[in-house]
């Protein structure tokens, strides 16, 4: 896999993961094309595209558009998996999953993509297993984060208290 | 090693002793046990010596560790179970410098591969017979990612290799019949299982039954990813065997009339490959709306047609097929190879071009390429469409001239046509006029276009209707059918406009020169007057052509004094110049329009005029002495008296003659004009050109008194002959 793009139906790019290196102004422009394509294209039509030299594999859950470029010889039905396999991860840590939770927890989704893929590729299969990397390293933040706290102003504590309080809204 | 091997029980003995001098500290010791294990290793042996030879080969002693790693070879072959022990330290021994370790690595490395294979198979077999294993499953699936992966690796380890595929055979086939298909999942191993079947030298049952009939069931499959999958597949697998994949063909075709373009583009991807016959005429209609795609689509019917055509006539009707509906949205590669088929094909030219006038004369919509190729076709061929019939359909019958001419009005008309399309209307139109008896019509409507606001299509009206007035008798060469294009020259027809061009237009003053063979009459008469004739010397630099030769012709009708009629002939010297002044601005680039057309309309001359020098214009010898061939290719002006002469001096001689210079002679009664020679220097097998015109109103009989000189090798040579072999008819 090449990069993976989740954005929403209006266009706006809400998570991007790059496993090959592009200059920005590539990327931008990447990104750009293919978000107007995808959203040109009906509902009902296939979710493979080909893209120069590329294919893109996309699929549409809720307003999110969960896009992913492979080579040519990849399998796209597996890629679809993949892409489900995540989503079904997202959903399980957020619980019932929406745009808003991976806005204002980008980094989270991050986190979980980082433990499903690596380089692209696959690296754990089991569902349980990337969650566990995940509450691990989540009690991990945790515990650094309460250090962080006690001694940090009041300030910090109180926008960083909101900001997770605003995440958590929609579970 | 001599006296034992892992038949004889003995051998085990030697275990114990071999144990110890692996442990020895002298690497020779050591060298040679691990020689005798390298050569007698039984299953029990490799067992027991497997610890040491993995320690050996992590040994500091490159000797010892490329020893140890052809032992750990031979220990994997007795016993593959044992290979787990050595992957580790495998790994390091191609980060060595040492060839010899590199070598006995590799050689390990690609055992150990061969090897995997049925570990592979293991692993796949238990995910599949495996039971319920929550934590990997994927709605009924017990982990597709990893299998997918070992289906992979397994491709990539059975291409080209008859054993690995052979064991693969059986798995490959399990995971074909026994994966669920009713969700994604599932097809997503079916696919990877597919590709894999097709990719090794799998077993031919395996890969019809299975790898094909999936695809199929794949192909009429509701899933739009599905299919586009099977189509992809399908795409790839082709080569491997085509027969199966014609199975789905129908299938396919149906695939491109999806509304979908990725599937379409993959559809007819296939059908490309698949391409066969009367198929590929349906493809026609899967052509839909989106341009894109009909671009895409038409070429690549296209080129199916042009590898797959059972007959020509099929490949015609396609390609017009395509024309029709693709519409605008056709690449120009499309139009002229159409073309050049056309042009390739005499004995379907009345045909196609009937079918071109019939969609020419329907078309509502404009299609620039349909028109082009169709008014390309007709005034290549308008003599044969009046008189075409098509056997199988009495419906159609061939147009009348003014039809056609009607259809080019309002073509010409039309404001929906592009500037080129209006081009290759007018030429056409022009071509029409040698080949219809009424050409009042066509003379008005190009004409009219003299007026034109678009540079182009006044010039070119301009130009024909010159062909119309002063120089009718021009056209009909002029305007010869093309000869049938070689597909590489008509690949640089669109690149080199200019060239040709220019080339064109030398080669259209040719007959002008010709005309001018009448004064070779002159030199019959000449050749009575020995004494007293002047030769007509025009030095290749002189400018003014028309003032020197005016000049010229006036002393040598002096000098010649045979027959002075001089002053009657000078009006038809005028003509003579006049001509030649077009020539030569031709030649030299005098005229700058027309050397900086780059439309492709007029290419059609070119090819023309090439038939027109070789068809009627008589040659004869003038001389042939010492390597210097002087040839004359003679046209006359019907009812002019004019007589163009084409000198072409050829040098056979392996050296190069400088300061070359021709002169000619002919007695009073004519007279001459010579037009500056196009060049003085002929190399080895070169030539120069000069063009004579002789005006002749007497009607005598022509001789021509010839004086050459040339530097060859330093030497001067001068010579003179006459010629008085000019045929009578000439001036018929």
């Amino acid at each position: 896999m090449q990069f993976m793009l989740l954005f929403s139906r209006q266009g706006k790019l809400r998570l991007q993961k790059w496993y090959v290196a592009h200059p920005d102004k590539l990327k931008k422009k990447i990104t750009r094309e293919l978000i107007t394509t995808i959203l040109a294209r009906k509902p009902k039509m296939c979710s493979f595209l080909e893209w120069r030299d590329l294919k893109i594999v996309y699929k549409r859950y809720a307003s999110l558009y969960f896009c992913c470029a492979i080579e040519q010889e990849d399998n796209e039905l597996l890629t679809l998996e993949v892409i489900h396999r995540y989503v079904e991860l997202l959903d399980k840590y957020f619980g019932s999953v929406c745009e808003l939770d991976i806005i204002f927890n980008f980094e989270k989704a991050y986190f979980i993509l980082d433990e499903l893929l690596l380089g692209g590729e696959i690296q754990e299969t089991s569902k349980k297993n990337v969650l566990k990397a995940i509450a691990a390293q989540d009690l991990l933040q945790e515990e650094h984060d309460k250090i962080e706290l006690n001694g940090g102003s009041e300030e910090t504590r109180l926008t960083r208290v909101c900001g997770r309080r605003h995440g958590r809204r929609h579970k | 090693m001599l006296l034992l091997d892992e038949r004889q029980d003995v051998h085990l003995l030697i275990t114990n002793c071999l144990k110890n001098d692996l442990n020895s500290t002298t690497q020779f010791v050591v060298g040679l046990a691990l020689c005798t294990l390298g050569a007698i290793a039984s299953p029990e042996m490799a067992r027991d010596l497997a610890g040491e030879v993995e320690r050996l080969m992590k040994s500091p002693n490159a000797y010892i560790r490329k020893k140890s790693a052809l032992c750990a070879f031979r220990i994997i072959k007795r016993v593959p179970d044992l290979m787990e022990i050595f992957l580790p330290a495998t790994r390091s021994l191609l980060s060595e410098k040492n060839h010899g370790v590199l070598i006995t690595g590799v050689t390990l490395i690609t055992e150990m591969c061969k090897r995997i294979v049925p570990n592979l198979v293991r692993i796949l077999k238990n995910l599949i017979l495996a039971g319920y294993s929550p934590e990997h499953d994927v709605s009924g699936v017990s982990d597709p990612f990893l299998q997918v992966k070992i289906l992979k690796l397994l491709r990539v380890l059975g291409i080209n290799d008859v054993d690995a595929s052979e064991a693969m055979n059986d798995i490959l086939a399990q995971v074909a019949t026994n994966t669920e298909t009713s969700k994604n999942v599932g097809n997503t191993i079916l696919y990877e299982t597919v590709l894999s079947i097709m990719d090794i030298k799998s077993e031919g049952g395996l890969r019809v039954s299975l790898a094909v009939n999936i695809l199929g069931r794949f192909l009429l499959n509701n899933d739009k990813n599905i299919r586009y999958v099977a189509l992809n597949t399908l795409l790839r697998t082709v080569h491997v065997d085509t027969s199966a994949v014609q199975r789905h063909r129908s299938t396919i075709l149906e695939c491109l009339k999806d509304p979908d373009i990725s599937i379409r583009k993959t559809g007819n991807g296939a059908v490309v490959c698949v391409g066969q016959f009367a198929e590929c005429q349906d493809d026609d209609e899967g052509i839909t709306s989106d341009p894109e795609f009909k671009a895409h689509c038409s070429s690549g019917i296209v080129l199916s047609a042009e590898r797959y055509a059972p007959n020509k006539r099929w490949h015609l009707d396609t390609l017009l097929k395509v024309l029709v509906a693709a519409g605008n949205y056709i690449r120009d590669d499309v139009i002229s190879s159409t073309i050049q088929l056309i042009s390739e094909t005499t004995s379907e030219q009345a045909y196609v071009s009937l079918q071109l006038y019939k969609a020419l004369s329907e078309d509502m919509h404009n299609r620039q390429p349909l028109t082009q190729v169709a008014v390309w076709a007709i005034g290549e061929y308008g003599d044969m469409l009046l008189q075409a019939a098509i056997e199988e359909d009495h419906n159609i019958r061939p147009p009348t001239e003014d039809e056609v001419i009607d259809v080019y009005q309002k073509l010409l008309w039309s404001p929906q046509n592009s500037v080129i399309t209006k081009q290759y209307t007018l030429m056409s139109l022009t071509k029409l006029s040698t080949r219809f008896s009424n050409t009042n019509k066509i003379q008005q409507i190009i004409s009219s276009f003299c007026s034109s606001l678009h540079i182009e299509l006044q010039q070119r009206s301009v130009e024909f209707s010159q062909m119309f007035g002063k120089y009718a008798h021009l056209r009909p060469p002029l305007l010869e059918r093309m000869p049938p294009m070689e597909v590489v020259r008509q690949s640089d027809n669109q690149i080199n406009g200019d060239v040709s061009d220019v080339e064109l237009k030398s080669e259209e003053s040719s007959p002008q020169h010709i005309t001018n063979n009448e004064s070779n009459a002159l030199l019959d008469l000449l050749g009575g007057s020995d004494g007293n004739f002047e030769l007509d010397i025009i030095k290749p630099n002189s400018q003014a052509t028309q003032s020197v030769s005016n000049s010229n012709n006036q002393d040598l009708l002096d000098l010649l004094g045979l027959d002075p009629l001089p002053s009657t002939n000078l009006p038809s010297v005028d003509i003579g110049n006049n001509m030649g002044l077009i020539i030569e601005n031709n030649n030299s680039n005098l005229l700058p329009i027309m050397n900086n057309q780059n439309s492709n309309f007029l290419q059609g001359d070119l090819f023309n005029t090439d038939i027109v020098n070789e068809r009627d214009v008589p040659n004869l010898v003038a001389y042939n002495k010492d390597g210097l061939k002087i040839v004359f290719s003679l046209d006359t002006v019907p009812d002019s008296n004019t007589l163009t002469i084409n000198v072409t001096a050829t040098n056979h001689t392996l050296s190069t003659m400088t300061e070359f210079l021709f002169q000619a002679a002919v007695p009073k009664t004519f007279q001459i004009q010579m037009l500056p020679p196009s060049g003085t220097v002929i190399g080895p097998n070169g030539h120069v050109i000069q063009v004579l015109k002789v005006v002749n109103p007497s009607k005598n009989i022509l001789r021509m008194r010839i004086r050459l000189s040339y530097m060859i090798d330093g030497n001067p040579i001068q010579d003179q002959g006459e010629v008085n072999n000019f045929p009578t008819e000439i001036w018929d």
